[in-house]
């Protein structure tokens, strides 16, 4: 049921629509949130990789967003690097880490998978803390020089930097959905269902799924390059553990293993984030602020989700037609 | 001084984001005791931990009950969530910064203990936590109600078949375990600020104290927790720079070295 969309015909009309979306975004929003949302939904989709077709939940992937932003702004901004260069660097240090954490993590399972990977992220995070020399501590790495440049070409225009961007995050996207559809994304299904089944086989689950982590963390960590360098910022929030917290629950609201879900679940997220605080309604007299009550109307958002329709909204959507199916 | 009472949360077997949110709010609890209702510090050790209990009991009831049959990832998530907004609702009530709680006077000063001069709180946080580990200890080990509870968290299907509410059971160990968390809240609210961010601090390091000392295993993880909270004192000694990250460097070698944790059961492990 989880990939039902992918690989139809109205898998590939929703695909087009949320491309025709991304295209026209920056006439409807600022072009900076425009790449947060592309940056976050690339990220999500990284996500939905590893949780939806490994059922490994990790609550570290913070690790590779916020690292590779890191490495990717102190090289511009402190090493005057060139863009690609920065770019390289910081991909193949959320690769390597992916590599080096997935190798400890996938020892374990389920909730203590989840807590290692957010233990070795906060661990980053310490480190990110101290090193205030290279991170800045609280205030962060500022690309006051701008985002460097690209052979030779300034990148400080951020509708032309979007549609890089929106480039990047659907050929990420794309991957994912191929990889997802190859025999490889066969043998993760299948260790899903029945794992020891998978291992009688003959296949080597643990490689396997730490092929996917690493393909996940590289993926979040181009996604977090982005984000930094299309923010001109890269900061504490971006290893914050809350951050890993974010992406699961766009991945959960959008809805699991469906790759259209936690694009959609990533734009809803922030654009709630960026609409919320300044929501004033006026129903009936009341007036009704949200202002910095943003976390509790988003914290109760997620619990209603986990609580009431965990398949998320591109999950739900489909179910109906999946109980069809089977009938 | 916490981390000794941190312990305590693993032994439940209940993963929850919520306990660090559950230790903040019974810091506050305390905190407002004492400005409102001028409720002092030792009455406040019980008062809070018994409102902040009832309160978990209430989110076990409705919500965490509905969620027992799936994954327990989404207890996780459920748990987070509840982070986000209790941590909000508190910042909007008492401000991001925090205020200063002042231990009672009698514990107030340090104490000469021949070897070396220790603040007179810090003994008294370790005597209590000292105390809380044998009496949870005794509670769980050697009593038919942690039979009871042991039995029901190792094979819940059974228990019911002998006839016994193993929901009234979780019900309850849930409660106690926040419970609990608001009770090292107090504790620690003395030495540090009663701030809405101050659970964050504290729950990855229980996490980490679980997984090292194996999940289940209830003297691994106290032994573990006093270990840590040696190690850290002494670190902040030796390399205070890095003092956080120690905690998290053991744990990736117990990791490679022992999957299961340093008392865990290989066989539960996977």
């Amino acid at each position: 049921m989880t990939s039902a969309l992918l690989g139809t015909r109205r898998g590939a009309l929703i695909a087009a629509i949320i491309l025709l979306i991304a295209l026209a975004l920056p006439w409807f929003v600022y072009p900076v949130l425009a790449i947060d949302i592309v940056a976050y939904a690339l990220f999500a989709v990284a996500f939905d990789l590893l949780l939806g077709f490994t059922g490994l939940l990790s609550f570290g992937h913070a690790l590779f967003w916020g690292g590779a932003g890191y490495v990717s702004t102190i090289l511009i901004a402190k090493a005057n690097a060139p863009f690609p260069l920065a770019v390289v660097a910081a991909v193949v240090y959320a690769a390597l880490l992916a590599l080096v954490v997935g190798a400890i993590a996938i020892r374990r399972q389920g909730i203590y998978f989840a807590m290692i990977t957010l233990a070795l992220a906060q661990l980053q995070y310490f480190f990110a803390y101290q090193l205030g020399n290279w991170t800045g501590g609280e205030n962060g790495v500022q690309l006051t020089g701008g985002r460097g440049t690209l052979f030779g070409i300034p990148l400080e225009n951020d509708v032309a930097f979007y549609y890089g961007v929106l480039a990047v995050a659907a050929l990420g996207t794309y991957l994912v959905v191929r990889v997802v559809r190859s025999p490889f994304g066969a043998v993760l299904h299948a260790m899903r269902e029945n794992e020891q089944r998978a291992v009688a086989l003959g296949f080597r689950v643990d490689r396997y799924k730490l092929v996917t982590f690493v393909l996940s963390g590289t993926l979040a960590g181009i996604a977090g390059v982005l984000f930094a360098v299309g923010n001109r910022l890269s900061g504490l929030d971006g290893v914050d553990w809350h951050t890993s917290g974010q992406v699961v629950m766009m991945s959960i609201l959008g809805g699991i293993g469906t790759i259209f879900g936690p694009i959609l679940g990533a734009g809803i997220f922030e654009a709630l984030q960026h609409y919320l605080p300044t929501v004033h309604w006026n129903v009936f007299g009341v007036v009704l602020e949200v202002g910095d009550k943003t976390n509790v109307v988003m914290g109760t958002i997620f619990a209603l989700c986990v609580l009431l329709f965990r398949r998320g909204i591109v999950g739900e959507l489909l179910a109906p037609r999946a109980k069809r199916a089977k009938t | 001084m916490a981390l000794g009472l941190s312990v305590i949360f693993g032994m439940l077997r209940i993963v929850n984001f919520a306990h660090g949110a559950m230790f903040m709010l019974g810091a506050f609890v305390a905190y407002y005791g004492l400005a409102l209702a001028h409720l002092p510090f030792y009455p406040a050790l019980v008062v809070a931990p018994v409102i902040v209990g009832l309160f978990g009991l209430v989110l076990e009831v409705f919500f965490l009950r509905r969620l027992y049959g799936l994954d327990p990832l989404y207890g996780l998530l459920f748990t987070f969530a509840l982070v986000l907004i209790l941590e909000d609702a508190m910042r909007l009530a008492a401000g991001a910064l925090g205020s200063p709680y002042a231990p009672p006077s009698s514990l107030a000063g340090a104490t000469n203990l021949g070897f070396t001069i220790f603040p007179t709180y810090r003994l008294f946080v370790i005597g209590v936590a000292i105390v809380v580990c044998v009496v949870v200890w005794y509670l769980l080990e050697r009593t038919p109600i942690g039979a009871r509870i042991r039995a029901a968290t190792e094979a819940p299907v059974l228990v019911r078949a002998l006839g016994i509410d193993t929901q009234q059971l979780v019900s309850i160990t849930f409660a106690a375990g926040v419970a609990l968390a608001a009770l090292a809240g107090v504790l620690a609210a003395p030495n540090q600020n009663v701030e809405p961010a101050m659970g964050d601090k504290i729950i990855i390091n229980t996490f980490a104290i679980v997984v090292i000392g194996g999940l289940g295993s209830i003297g691994g993880s106290v032994i573990t927790g006093f270990a840590l909270g040696l190690l850290q004192t002494l670190g902040a000694v030796i390399f205070p720079a890095f003092n956080d990250t120690l905690i998290f460097l053991l744990m990736i070698i117990v990791l490679l070295v022992r999957p299961s944790g340093l008392f865990g059961n290989p066989a539960a492990a996977k």
